[in-house]
């Protein structure tokens, strides 16, 4: 263990960014502590299954198993050298003067550091269609993580929906591993998507897989569609009504919708430790402010998908970046940045092509039927988001005291950009005037009991 | 491989056995599963919405939207989709009635 003298660096979250900036802190001479909500590191896209899981890396994670596999095993290698401290299992629930409010196994700690590096990703960004509370409606990335960590699919007929890579990734996975994958319905259509082409072109290979896998989805793609409603039965999902490119009316049968809009950044720790966001007209979400190596005032670094929505191998550069600025203000020898900021340009332009061409059904959500539920926590209905944006005003939090959404227990995580949405449309401004919903500790439910010392 | 419930084993069904109680029932899954696969093996849910009258499986399977807690028979609850099952539990998918 480090001694006294030796500063305290804490990572949250041990996906691509969290495992590189680990690494990056160990190779200068620190012991970092790494906090991870998963039992084994390696976070979401690079998520690994339970230990006696069979499947080669090939298998799990395609394209991308050598990146996964040396990432993996470079933390697996520190932490047998006890090199870093691996809190697996564990939240940070709260951030406060310095310490993190860590719920474990064991119950609730408090861990004090000097620094702070927030890898926290990214999850779905989700827009609600009409039935979308009933089972067997999941994110893509559920259908993602059920696949690669359980080896199940998650309905026997399947109808995937959205937009964005992660649409017909997991599509072309969910084939491959013999689901019954009855449609990929893309609400963006083709127009758009060639809108994107000149930042895709930033990185051709990556686009040509892409259009690799999208082709593997033969006649089940559709392009350009509008999500009308789910249809369930006593059991969960039963259909999916759907208009296709050219208006005309679709039904498919199916007992498993997956949906989701790319991503949406986790940024419930950076707003508890004070981070100023932004509104980035291009992701259309509010993203914490850090400059170019990550760094957010106060010792408080911030790397990967939530901070800025590049993905994996962003991810990756973005944590040996915000480590580097990390070492470096603590007075350490820092690894040289300029390559990696360099890539990290080409990457975002590549993102940002992505965000055109996949963008935010802001008019499909604009549209939903007053029944239809926003918040899927307490089936808060779009008629009362628009009954607390008439009685009070056009603002975030004002709405959310009158209606509850966004005060349900994901806490806003799935529901708050399509409430910001709705409220704008009611009040005829635009989503960044309406602001965002506060975030509140803890960041996730926990037991009374942790909270209670026994003296 | 379809099971009664939701699921569909698409691969990794060489695995152990692991037997649990729901609802007083005995069921049936595989040592390495979420108590969330482990039940929608042999269910087509995991519990009721509280503020609507359609059942719930489950939403992101990240631990991000507490759509799947479920209940313990001693009384605790747990997120299905981010514990592992064990041999032997007692699990419910409502509140026990002696609940406070």
């Amino acid at each position: 263990m480090s001694d006294a003298s030796t500063p305290k660096v804490v990572i949250v979250g041990a996906g691509p960014a969290g495992i590189r900036a680990a690494a990056t802190l160990v190779e200068a001479g620190l012991h970092p502590m790494v906090i991870d909500e998963g039992h084994r590191a390696g976070g979401q896209i690079y998520r690994r299954p339970p230990a006696g899981f069979v499947r080669t890396p090939e298998q799990l994670y395609g394209s991308e198993a050598g990146k996964a596999g040396a990432l993996h095993a470079l933390f697996d290698r520190l932490a047998e050298e006890g090199r870093l401290t691996h809190r697996a299992g564990s939240s940070v629930i709260a951030m406060r003067d310095g310490q993190l409010h860590v719920l474990g196994e064991g119950g609730l700690e408090l861990v004090s550091y000097d620094s702070v590096i927030l890898a926290t990703g990214a999850s779905d960004r989700v827009a609600p269609i009409p039935g979308w509370q009933n089972a067997g409606v999941y994110s893509l990335g559920a259908a993602q993580i059920a696949l690669k960590a359980q080896g199940v699919a998650l309905g026997r007929r399947i109808v995937l929906a959205g937009s964005g890579p992660l649409l017909t990734l997991v599509g072309a996975q969910l084939l491959k591993a013999g689901a019954d994958v009855a449609a990929v319905l893309d609400t963006s259509s083709w127009r758009q998507q060639i809108r994107g082409f000149s930042g895709l072109a930033a990185r051709p290979l990556v686009a040509l897989r892409g259009l690799t896998l999208r082709a593997k989805l033969g006649r089940r793609y559709h392009a350009g569609v509008t999500l009308e409603r789910i249809e369930a039965d006593g059991q969960g999902v039963a259909a999916l009504r759907w208009r296709d490119a050219g208006g005309r009316q679709q039904h498919t049968p199916c007992d498993m919708i997956g949906m989701g809009w790319h991503l949406r950044a986790e940024t419930h720790l950076a707003d508890l430790v004070g981070c100023t966001f932004i509104y980035d007209e291009q992701w259309q979400q509010w993203l914490p402010k850090a400059d170019e190596m990550g760094r957010a005032g106060n010792g408080v670094y911030l790397a990967g998908d939530g901070v800025r929505l590049l993905g994996a191998d962003g991810a990756e550069i973005a944590g040996r970046l915000a480590a580097a600025a990390c070492l470096s203000d603590l007075g350490y020898r820092a690894p040289p940045a300029s390559a990696d900021l360099r890539k990290l340009e080409r990457l975002d332009l590549f993102a940002r092509g992505l965000a055109r061409a996949f963008p935010w059904p802001a008019a499909m959500v604009r549209a939903l039927p007053g029944d239809a539920v926003v918040c899927r926590c307490e089936n808060v209905t779009v008629a009362a988001v628009h009954e607390g944006a008439d009685f009070g005003s056009s603002e975030a939090n004002r709405v959310k005291s009158l209606s509850r959404v966004g005060m349900g227990r994901c806490q806003g995580r799935y529901c708050q950009l399509a409430a910001v949405e709705l409220v704008a449309a009611r009040a005829g401004c635009s989503p960044d005037a309406v602001g965002r919903f506060r975030g509140q500790a803890p960041v996730r439910p926990a037991p009374v009991g942790a909270f209670l010392r026994e003296y | 491989m379809s099971t009664a419930g939701r699921i569909v084993r698409l691969a990794e069904r060489n695995r152990a056995e692991v037997r649990f109680v729901l609802d007083g029932q005995m069921r049936s899954a595989l040592a390495g599963d979420t108590v969330l696969t482990a039940m929608l093996a042999s269910g087509h849910a995991l519990r009721c919405s509280e503020f609507g009258p359609e059942p719930r499986a489950g939403f992101c399977l990240m631990g991000a939207c507490q759509d799947c807690w479920i209940w313990q028979e001693e009384g605790p609850r747990l997120r299905a989709c981010s514990t592992p099952i064990v041999e032997g539990m007692r699990l419910r998918t409502t509140p026990s009635e002696s609940w406070p």
